[in-house]
């Protein structure tokens, strides 16, 4: 059996899939589209798989998320859906169950977080509500655990008995409202039973105007002009026109099933906190300090403490491994070059991508911090602003900021922005904001040629990356991604606390995902580039590194990076294993050189034909292709394999232009 | 009057929502219809986008697409302060939904 969880956003319903699966559940993308889709068995129910639909507010074909719950729901069939429904929040969250319960599919609601509702002195008659709404209503706690097990034994009992909602007729009899509605589905009933629709959504959808299910029900001119007239007659009789007038039946509706059933509560607990929280974090004075100090806290907690501790642990493990292996290897006597493989290609490049996991794992549990207690509302609040005059809202503030740490979580972290043309053009942008990785870098070349002035050289190469980022979002606003951006009308939801197996799951699922990335992608590419890096093109293992097959590709590529300055094949090699990870720049630099990494900044002045030439190295190196690991995590969020080749290119594109620009207009001024 | 117009702290009832499209019919489905009361919260730091309270939740909108919607005030609860100087775009009420 089949069910489907549907409900709005911030209702709890990723707190419900959890407690209904526990820890087995298996992501993916819903066909064609970059929108997740968790499937998982629901504990202790053999053959029960619960599907976790997208967070929707309506039942609208306008954004992805309502597309495929549409489609979800009308193509596959669920055997029953579970729509959760926040207690403290019930008006508006019943709008979509008005809506779902016109779809014909078995239904339980699940009504969620009624703990709260009762903490504040608030009441639902459950029984009242469920005979209003003919559907059974299950009282839950998500967070808590509680109700959870009456609500999946109702859902499979309504899934057996295939008990369809009882009521699909909402409007007032005699309804202006009504009187459309019925005559719409006296119209189309033909229509709809040869298309095996639900009558009574076909109605809704012709009076809202989707043109998909008029395409769908073949309607002719005649039958789409008759239907007309009968919404002019509704515009006419309610003084509405014909969205208001639908919603205002729904709504009014509701009013009538909460008048009856609930009790409402005092303003809760939970709200007075939220507003006194606000009354800081989104204060006129006080938001953008309190958000810059709370980033800058992720970020030290990230480089510095935890994430950077984490990380030198696993360096210190994998090297230890690496020991172990290399020494078990010799005296085993194994072939050289397998055990170059194993230690040099293997161990060494595996191991550089890998040591990003822990800063990874750890941005995204202060990220999923920021998202579940709500606050990441707010900074999407504060932060809309200066974005919109990028054709962005406030959501992609937060994933653009992430990239100055890492572009994989950034990457990742576009999920939370709601719009997929938003969500898109933010991870463009992603690759523009210097990642840390690129630090060690910065710091051999300021050590080299820009002593005591580092602070400003890196400032200035940040400022340069967000300047092109912004120039690139104003291009792509008015090429590729011209249209309407999706409206920004977003709920700002009460804040809570993190439940910590969400948070825990969700850094697993994406541990995970990184994982199964770094051990095929990113070992494919880290043993190419250790194959280019060993041999010769003979085949043979080479001792000397310039004689490498790599070398061989740097030095037919280095003639691009003449014009930039840089025309010494040394740059280009390096710059080609920095696609592994961007400090491998800084090794390979200093293996060609033949000195060691810590006296590299000695070798460097004499490499460079001209200072002018090293920062457009440096320019360079800020805007090339992202690294391996952004690069599949960038395929995997695209969903697709041309617009990830594409922002490849680009970059490139970029940054050679940018690296051009910088040295013949230098050359000029030195 | 329209939304944008109001100050922080005014009630106001909703006389008509405008705009049309994705937008309009966003801001119904999120309960903004004729008759609905709701109350002004807050300004966003920079100036917008604007905090409503409305069926008993917290709604953010741009000032831009509140000046769509036509409001008529009812009451106040706190010192009056302008929200905006911008020029409400009067749009007629309601509107066709468009193809």
């Amino acid at each position: 059996m089949t069910f489907a969880l549907a409900g709005n956003q911030n209702c709890g319903k990723t707190a419900l899939f959890n407690a209904l699966t526990g820890m087995r559940c298996h992501v993916g993308n819903f066909p064609g589209v970059t929108v997740e889709q968790k499937i998982g068995e629901i504990r202790g129910k053999t053959g029960c798989s619960v599907v976790d639909l997208p967070g929707i507010y309506s039942l609208r074909p306008y954004t992805q998320e309502e597309i495929v719950t549409r489609d979800y729901i009308l193509n596959e069939k669920p055997d029953c859906i579970i729509n959760i429904v926040d207690a403290t929040n019930i008006e508006r969250n019943l709008y979509l169950t008005m809506q779902l319960l016109e779809l014909d599919v078995p239904m339980v609601l699940a009504l969620n977080m009624m703990d709260e509702v009762r903490a504040n002195g608030g009441t639902v008659d459950v029984e009242k509500m469920s005979r209003e709404l003919g559907i059974p209503v299950v009282p839950i706690s998500a967070l808590k655990d509680e109700g959870v097990s009456e609500l999946v034994d109702r859902a499979i009992e309504a899934a057996k008995s295939h008990a369809l909602p009882v009521r699909a007729d909402f409007c007032a009899p005699d309804s202006p409202c009504h009187r459309c509605i019925h005559a719409v589905m006296h119209l189309v009933q033909d229509h709809a039973e040869a298309e095996r629709l639900p009558l009574r959504y076909c109605a809704s959808k012709l009076i809202e105007s989707d043109n998909d299910i008029a395409d769908r029900l073949e309607l002719d001119g005649n039958e789409r002009e008759l239907i007309e007239h009968c919404l002019v007659q509704l515009e006419a009789e309610s003084g509405l026109d014909r969205n208001a007038a639908l919603a205002d039946m729904r709504y009014a509706f509701i009013e009538t099933v909460v008048d009856a059933s609930v009790t409402k509560c005092r303003e809760s607990r939970e709200h007075r906190r939220s507003v006194a929280i606000d009354k800081i974090l989104t204060g006129k004075y006080t938001a953008i300090p309190v958000f810059l100090g709370i980033m800058l806290l992720i970020f030290w907690l990230t480089f510095n403490v935890i994430g950077a501790g984490l990380q030198r642990l696993l360096q210190f493990g994998i090297g230890k491994l690496s020991d172990v292996v290399d020494g078990a290897l010799t005296s085993f006597g194994l072939n050289p070059v397998i055990h170059s493989l194993i230690i040099d290609g293997i161990f060494n490049g595996v191991g550089s991508v890998l040591s990003f996991l822990p800063i990874i794992v750890t941005l995204f549990f202060f990220l999923s911090i920021l998202e579940d207690t709500g606050y990441m509302a707010r900074i999407a609040f504060v932060m809309d602003k200066p974005l919109r005059r990028l054709g962005l809202s406030g959501r992609s503030f937060v994933p653009m900021l992430i990239g100055f740490g890492c572009s994989v979580p950034a990457v990742m972290a576009t999920r939370t922005v709601s719009s997929d043309r938003d969500r898109k053009m933010t991870m463009l942008l992603v690759p523009f904001m210097s990642c840390s990785a690129k630090i060690p870098i910065y710091a051999v070349f300021v050590a080299a040629f820009f002593p005591g002035r580092g602070a400003l050289v890196m400032f200035a190469l940040y400022v340069t990356g967000i300047v092109l980022g912004i120039l690139m979002a104003l291009i792509l606003g008015h090429t590729s991604f011209r249209g309407k951006p999706v409206p920004f009308v977003m709920e700002l939801p009460n804040y809570r606390f993190p439940s910590p197996r969400s948070v825990g799951l969700l850094l697993w699922e994406k541990a995970r995902d990184f994982l199964q990335r770094a051990f095929s992608v990113i070992f494919i590419a880290t043993v190419i580039i250790w194959f280019l890096q060993s041999f010769d093109y003979h085949l043979n293992p080479v001792a000397d590194s310039s004689q490498s097959l790599l070398a061989i590709v740097g030095q037919w590529i280095a003639v691009l990076f003449k014009p930039l300055g840089f025309g010494d094949w040394r740059f280009s090699t390096a710059l080609i294993s920095g696609f592994i990870a961007k400090e491998q720049v800084v090794s390979t630099l200093a293996v060609l050189a033949g000195c060691d990494a810590a006296v590299l900044y000695q070798a460097l002045p004499a490499m460079f034909p001209s200072v002018v030439a090293a920062v457009s190295f440096l320019v360079f190196t800020l805007l090339y292709t992202p690294c391996v690991a952004a690069v599949t995590t960038l395929r995997r969020e695209f969903g697709s394999r041309r617009a990830t080749l594409g922002i490849v290119l680009t970059q490139c594109g970029v940054a050679w232009v940018a690296a051009c620009l910088v040295y013949n207009i230098g050359r000029l001024l030195v | 009057m329209t939304l944008n117009q109001l100050r922080v702290g005014e009630s106001a009832e909703i006389v008509a929502v405008g705009g049309e499209g994705a937008l309009r019919n966003r801001l119904i489905d999120m309960g903004l219809i004729p008759r609905t009361k709701l109350t002004l919260r807050k300004v966003a730091p920079m100036g917008d986008p604007i905090e409503i309270h409305i069926r008993g939740y917290e709604l953010t909108l741009r000032l831009e697409d509140a000046a769509n919607i036509t409001v008529a005030p009812t009451g106040q609860s706190a010192p009056a302060q302008p929200v905006a100087e911008e020029k409400p775009t009067a749009r007629e009420s309601g509107g066709e939904a468009e193809q």
